[in-house]
């Protein structure tokens, strides 16, 4: 039985969106149900849903997967963007263990203080300009080539595209020294499917509000203080 | 070129323990190189050998790997620790990952400040007792065989392992609830390879101290 793989988490971006991107960029159609109550979360729990009691959970082929880096790799090697080989699939690892980076100093963003916030931002920034986005400028330089991996669509051009789009965001023209980036964004998001992804309209989830951080907070009755990372 | 694996790290635990548990399960002979002093980092640096400009780095088969799940990933493939098909590495993958967050708690108890060090153990050691441990015991339960996923050695009975040693380190008895992780514990302690890694004069790593971090802050810093 064949049936659309269905995402578990809050209305809003936080760990699932990278897996939105994934499954959008490969075309595949999915279905997904958001958690508003502490209830919903609980009878999850009860039901055992959650193997270690937390969300992204994604029901795919039969599995409740659950563990982001793990969603994504199933995904990825099941539509053949894990690249042809062990070695590109370690390049393809690399590059996204670079932007999840990249965008896990984004990830607590919402949740941070006024305060936080302006300095996480000028952190991020920093970290996109100096360390992350000349590597991939650089990789692209030096092949030549319209992907990042092996000249074939990869999880790495995704994951990256997710990630520059997430820094502009904070900062409209942070590409600008970056010319091979540039014509990357273009490139990739003019591929249909993501193209697709891009309108309105799509599952993409907007920037985090207020309203989504209420949400989670009340879900996971996490009414902690975040600290900026 | 075949050379061995070479390491770059400092002379400690941290991010790179997992990697050398998996090597030495794997049977592979690896070098290691420290970083001792700030300069150390800075040449690796300055030469392009780090990617994102951090450790871990390995180089391995020609390339200088970084991102530690990227590395491990390669080592598990390469010697087939990774399961055989798409579900088990998916089943593994969802372990390893639980076992990663768990290893992060307890990784960084040792650099709590001192007013935060007891609450922080409390919760890693909740986490370990209610929310880890018992999935891999019942994994082990429901299926009755000797490995977590399917029918032969995984990464993921060597980074249980791994990490159950370091949850006893902290606490002794923390495994007293699970009887089927005593087991687990005792059988792939005594697989050739992985009892050599045990014993003293081999490549892992002691516990964390205070001093270690101290001196690690000092290279990266």
């Amino acid at each position: 039985m064949s049936t659309k793989p269905k995402l578990y988490y809050f209305d809003g971006r936080g760990k699932m969106e990278s897996i939105r991107w994934l499954l959008a960029a490969a075309g595949v159609e999915f279905e997904e149900e958001f958690l508003e109550t502490r209830d919903q979360y609980e009878k999850l729990l009860q039901g055992g849903s959650l193997l270690f009691q937390q969300v992204p959970m994604v029901e795919i082929d039969g599995m409740k997967m659950v563990q982001t880096r793990a969603i994504l790799s199933y995904i990825a090697a099941k539509y053949n963007l894990y690249g042809k080989d062990l070695k590109e699939r370690a390049l393809i690892d690399m590059y996204v263990g670079g932007t999840d980076d990249l965008m896990g100093f984004i990830l607590m963003f919402p949740f941070l203080s006024a305060e936080d916030k302006e300095k996480q931002r000028a952190l991020i920034i920093q970290k996109a300009t100096s360390r992350y986005f000349p590597v991939y400028e650089q990789v692209l330089k030096d092949h030549g080539q319209d992907f990042l991996v092996g000249n074939n669509f990869s999880w790495a051009d995704v994951h990256l595209l997710e990630a520059i789009l997430m820094v502009e965001e904070k900062k409209s023209d942070v590409l600008s020294g970056f010319p091979q980036l540039q014509a990357f964004k273009a490139r990739i998001s003019s591929i249909p499917a993501i193209k697709k992804f891009l309108e309105p309209g799509s599952q993409r989830k907007p920037v985090p509000d207020d309203k989504y951080v209420e949400t989670v907070r009340r879900v996971l009755c996490m009414y902690y203080d975040v600290k900026a990372n | 070129m075949s050379g061995k694996p070479r390491l770059h790290y400092f002379n400690g635990r941290g991010r790179m323990e997992s990697i050398r548990w998996l090597l030495a399960a794997a049977g592979v002979e690896f070098e290691e190189s420290y970083l001792e002093k700030k300069e150390d980092l800075t040449k690796l640096q300055k030469d392009g050998s780090l990617l994102f400009q951090q450790v871990p780095m390995v180089e391995i088969d020609g390339m200088k790997l970084v991102q530690t799940r990227a590395i491990a990933n390669y080592i598990a493939t390469k010697y087939n620790l990774y399961g055989k098909d798409m579900k088990e590495r998916a089943l593994i993958d969802m372990y390893v990952e639980g076992m990663f967050d768990l290893n992060e708690l307890l990784m960084i108890y040792v650099i709590q400040p001192a007013d935060k060090k007891e609450q922080h153990f409390a919760n890693m050691m909740d986490k370990a007792e209610n929310r880890y441990f018992p999935v891999f015991e019942k994994v082990l339960k429901d299926h009755g065989k000797d490995f977590l996923v399917g029918s032969q050695l995984s990464r993921a009975d060597v980074q249980l392992l791994e990490v159950i040693l370091m949850a006893e380190e902290c606490k002794p008895d923390t495994l007293a609830k699970f009887p089927l992780l005593q087991s687990f514990k005792a059988r792939i302690s005594n697989i050739p390879t992985i009892k050599k890694f045990l014993q003293p004069g081999s490549q892992r790593k002691p516990r964390t101290t205070e001093e270690d971090v101290a001196r690690a802050m000092k290279i990266f810093r």
